[in-house]
């Protein structure tokens, strides 16, 4: 019985000792922070946020997305692509200054967020081409 | 166990090149989307997004759809369904291969339908509505044994065409009121 008892607050304290999965806040990500956020966002030189919006909604259609949910007063549109795998995709729109609006896309491929460039620059090429606008990447 | 190391580390390179490639590809517009925008895309001659969008709904409800998600100020609508998945010639397949084989029969059970639509208005003048339908399959397993864009043109024909009545039947109403 006593061994139960020692072994139970062992595992217990075992337990309280490990560290928070770094899943959880993906902090084992390679970039630092302020990369990731480079890489996913761009800036267009109009300040009609539904426009980009709608943009953004219709890029994903052509780029064969359902869209799960979009909200025009957080400026959100969220979908997932299913083609052997699940590619989930968050685009926000947010105005900066006078005339600009800031557009940032993140997306994770079944469990594995997309860090690398490449597939962003892919994303905005589309939405600069729905956009009939040239995007720029943040100072 | 040293020489074992850097294979994983290879094996671990490779998975996350993959995800990465596949992820590019995904979000790169390719030749096919101009066709698959056509077969997904009717114009209609109205620019009442929100009456289009809700002759859109009663289709998709006479389809067996519930809606998930409506946002009609971006024109959104967005609709899913679970069906089975099973076909009696796939099951008894499974079995006879079973049988035969002395291994576990695996046979799709469930299926999820998502389709999400999406009005426009264009130069003030007309609207364009379009529609993607996806479903993600469950084996017997509980694992997804398929998950896919449908593609099949005779799916977004006919949707269009009970569209097509739905909005022409709307208009008689209007007009009747």
């Amino acid at each position: 019985m006593r061994h139960i008892f020692f072994s139970a607050l062992l595992i217990s304290t075992l337990l309280g000792c490990e560290s928070i999965d770094p899943r959880i806040l993906d902090t084992t990500t390679s970039q630092s922070q302020l990369g990731v956020r480079q890489v996913q966002t761009r800036v267009f030189d109009t300040s009609d946020k539904e426009r980009t919006l709608r943009s953004v909604i219709a890029t994903l259609q052509d780029l064969n997305f359902v869209i799960d949910k979009a909200d025009l007063s957080l400026g959100t549109v969220s979908a997932t692509k299913l083609d052997g795998y699940a590619l989930r995709m968050t685009v926000s729109v947010r105005g900066r200054g006078e005339g600009q609006m800031v557009v940032r896309a993140n997306a994770q491929l079944n469990t594995n967020p997309i860090t690398d460039p490449a597939p962003y620059q892919a994303f905005f090429m589309a939405l600069e081409r729905a956009m009939f606008l040239a995007a720029h990447s943040v100072d | 166990m040293r020489f074992l190391k850097p294979f994983y580390l290879t094996v671990l390179c490779c998975l996350a090149g993959c995800a990465s490639g596949i992820a590019r590809e995904a979000l790169t517009l390719q030749a096919e989307a101009l066709q698959q925008r056509r077969l997904q895309t009717r114009r209609f001659e109205t620019v009442d997004e929100e009456r289009l969008l809700s002759a859109a709904l009663d289709v998709l409800q006479d389809l067996g759809f519930a809606v998930d998600e409506a946002t009609p100020q971006l024109g959104v609508l967005v609709v899913s369904k679970n069906r089975d998945a099973d076909s009696t010639g796939e099951i008894v397949g499974s079995f006879i291969i079973g049988a035969v084989s002395d291994s576990e029969v695996i046979y799709n059970v469930e299926q999820k339908i998502r389709a999400s639509v999406v009005t426009r208005v264009v130069k003030n003048r007309h609207s364009t509505l379009r529609v993607t339908f996806q479903r993600t399959v469950w084996n017997n397993r509980g694992e997804i044994s398929d998950n896919e864009s449908i593609d099949d043109p005779a799916v977004y024909q006919e949707f269009f065409s009970k569209l097509s009545k739905a909005v022409f039947l709307r208009a008689q109403e209007l007009q009747t009121l």
